[in-house]
């Protein structure tokens, strides 16, 4: 297991660079000047020394190769000096100076160059640290709430497979698997905030939690987005798992468990819930992407600031930096996930052996 | 050489012999797959009800017009703001009549003629997004099932597209190449290229896997060894002995593309990359009317509820071909 791990984590690398060779050379195809936005005023010479600053005069594959060093070698050696200097976790450890260096003419210690947005001239990462923690609390709370909600009804569908919960499910899940977020978003927003006005129709990222009150207040604004991005999880989870529980529950195990006399309960939460999760798993991992993807609309719906709508606001604005730094964010999670899936199966079912 | 005694024809010989055998009743031909399929298909009401929205919608768009002759980008800024024609129900005093059934939006247009112009350009960009998906993937699953050669590397490249991130890549796709596109075939036809493309070429990648898999079950299957033994080409095997048989596969992914294509193009639209603000698509109409949506709900909930009952349509329809062309599912 563990040099399949390995070995799929050495396979990782060759798919990532990949990606970011189709993401880096979409960008290099795309006509958008970054130069655009400047004035008519500014004489053509100096935006070309403006385009040089910004390294574009540079080939592709040097432009290709420094963008690489940035993201795989400059910004973790800053993360690393963050973590040494400011946070518990290693904060123990003497400070790391990585991400400086002395300037050989000047003698002055001055930082590395990192990945620089085009738009807030500030490093991309930075940016993506800051937006991070609304995406994580809202597309991570609605996974949770989705697994929590699909994961019963699945099991009680296939359990009493045909009954009227069994089609009444189905076609829940069916609606909640057709319906867009960028509809249910808006509907919920009408119904609940406009109509009833029970619940706000923005999320407040400002907000912050110091005591009781202030905790409803999160928590209302958090109902609607987290359950848009929900049912769709639902949706799908629910479906996958009352097929797993279906195929588990005419087992020849199951019958045995029975006839030794087991409680209905345990036969069907233990032996064939347990056994009817290998593939479940395996689907909340490889799911977890498309939420994130999900999170780009429901975003935009509810105002979150977090990194779809910054993606958004890079497009518009024509921020290659941060545009291609965020789609590569993307694909690593894609191809985390994918390898997190992989693992996962082979570690639940014994049965399953990659050599 | 002996003169025998020959019977009259070999068949009344047959009959002396073998009578016994012969079933009473006469026996009928076979029937053909499909009728099997059918039946099994018709079962499924979901599927049945499924298909018929989706044949219904597609025909109401395409006809739609020449019933409803109203131009939708045509303004009537005096008869702005119409409700539709169900607001009277609950309240006498409001402005609508059949006049406009759909009411109209902030400049007048009608939303009834927005609303079937709109499901054109969304339903042919589902269908062509689909049938292009369909195409690239059959073929690159039908090559690489067929070819062990070219095997390894054309699903590794499958993979490969599988862990790219389709939509963050789609949004730049559309916004990257959205000018030149435009400057040759005009905002629209230009931006409708570009979406159909797009949708098309990061699609296909499910399908291609599935058409491999049972391409290369078939492959071992001794028809294909009589066939190649007689010495059929291998554009002829492909041609006509396994494209035919994995009919079924290709059929249920296409209903799922449909559905996807749609979402996405009208994902894209309200997102803002999509088509030009003035040029009506159910996702369009969608994000147009959000800001709104406080005074006017039915603006958002009509394209919404036609997006949403197309694709619950085709999701039914797939489902039910899934268990009708599954033969080990049929006559059950």
């Amino acid at each position: 297991m563990l040099t399949f791990t390995i070995r799929r984590l050495l396979l990782s690398i060759p798919t990532l660079l990949f990606i970011s060779m189709v993401i880096f050379l979409l960008l290099q195809l795309a006509p958008g000047d970054p130069m655009a936005q400047v004035p008519l005023t500014v004489p053509p010479e100096v935006k070309q020394k403006m385009r040089e600053a910004l390294g574009l005069g540079q080939p592709i594959y040097v432009q290709y190769y420094k963008w690489l060093i940035q993201f795989f070698w400059v910004e973790p050696q800053v993360f690393l000096d963050w973590a040494t200097r400011e946070t518990f976790l290693l904060g123990w450890l003497p400070d790391t100076n990585f991400s400086t260096f002395i300037d050989p003419d000047s003698g002055a210690v001055r930082p590395v160059q990192r990945i620089i947005s085009w738009q807030t001239r500030s490093p991309v990462m930075d940016i993506v640290v800051q937006r991070m923690p609304q995406t994580l609390w809202v597309v991570g709370l609605s996974y949770i709430v989705g697994i929590l909600i699909a994961i019963p009804i699945g099991v009680y569908s296939a359990y009493r497979h045909y009954s009227l919960f069994d089609q009444a499910g189905t076609f829940v899940t069916m609606v909640g698997f057709s319906i867009p977020p960028f509809f249910t978003g808006p509907l919920l927003i009408v119904v609940f905030s406009v109509t009833l006005g029970w619940l706000p129709s923005i999320y407040d990222t400002t907000h912050v939690v110091t005591d009781w009150a202030s905790f409803k207040v999160q928590f209302f604004q958090m109902i609607m987005p987290v359950m848009v991005l929900a049912l769709q999880t639902t949706a799908q989870i629910s479906r996958y798992m009352r097929g797993a529980m279906l195929d588990n529950l005419n087992q020849d195990y199951v019958r045995t468990a029975r006839a030794k006399g087991l409680k209905e309960t345990s036969v069907v939460l233990v032996h064939v819930l347990r056994n009817s999760m290998i593939p479940v798993v395996t689907v909340i991992a490889l799911g977890m992407p498309a939420i994130f993807g999900g999170a780009i609309i429901t975003e935009n719906v509810f105002k979150v600031n977090g990194i779809g709508q910054l993606l958004l606001t890079a497009l518009f604005a024509n921020d290659l930096p941060m545009v291609m730094t965020l789609t590569f964010i993307f694909a690593i999670l894609i191809v985390l996930f994918n390898l997190i899936a992989d693992v996962l199966y082979g570690l639940l079912d014994p049965r399953i052996r990659y050599d | 050489m002996t003169e025998q005694a020959t019977p009259a024809s070999p068949v009344e010989a047959d009959i002396e012999i073998y009578g016994a055998l012969v079933d009473k009743v006469p026996s009928r031909p076979p029937r053909s797959q499909w009728i099997d399929v059918w039946q099994q298909f018709r079962k499924h009401k979901g599927a049945v009800f499924g298909g018929g929205f989706l044949l219904f919608i597609t025909l109401a768009v395409i006809f739609g017009p020449f019933l409803w002759d109203v131009d939708p980008k045509a303004l009537d800024i005096r008869n702005k703001n119409w409700r539709p024609i169900y607001q009277l129900l609950f309240d006498s005093e409001a402005q609508a009549g059949w006049a406009h059934p759909f009411g109209t939006d902030q400049l007048g247009r009608d939303i009834m003629a927005q609303m079937i112009a709109g499901g054109q350009v969304s339903m042919a960009v589902g269908w062509l997004a689909m049938a292009l998906a369909l195409l690239i993937g059959s073929a690159i699953g039908v090559i690489s099932g067929y070819f062990k050669k070219l095997d390894f590397w054309l699903m590794r490249f499958t993979d490969l597209v599988l862990s790219l991130p389709i939509l963050p890549l789609t949004l730049l796709a559309v916004t990257l190449f959205r000018q030149p596109l435009n400057a040759r075939f005009g905002p629209e036809g230009g931006m409708f290229i570009l979406i159909v493309g797009i949708i098309g070429l990061t699609s296909w990648m499910q399908t291609a896997r599935i058409v491999r898999g049972d391409i290369l079950a078939l492959k071992e299957r001794e028809f294909i060894l009589a066939a190649r033994s007689i010495g059929t080409r291998s554009s002829k095997i492909i041609r006509v002995h396994l494209l035919p048989n994995v009919i079924s596969p290709i059929m249920v992914s296409a209903t799922l593309g449909l559905a996807t294509a749609i979402i996405t193009e009208s994902a894209l639209s309200f997102l803002g990359v999509g088509f030009p603000s003035d040029f009506p698509t159910w996702g369009k109409l969608l994000s147009d009317a959000v800001s709104r949506m406080q005074e006017f709900p039915e603006r958002v909930l009509l394209p919404g509820i036609a997006i949403s009952l197309t694709v619950l349509s085709v999701n039914y329809l797939g489902d039910g071909l899934r268990d009708a062309l599954d033969p080990r599912l049929r006559g059950r």
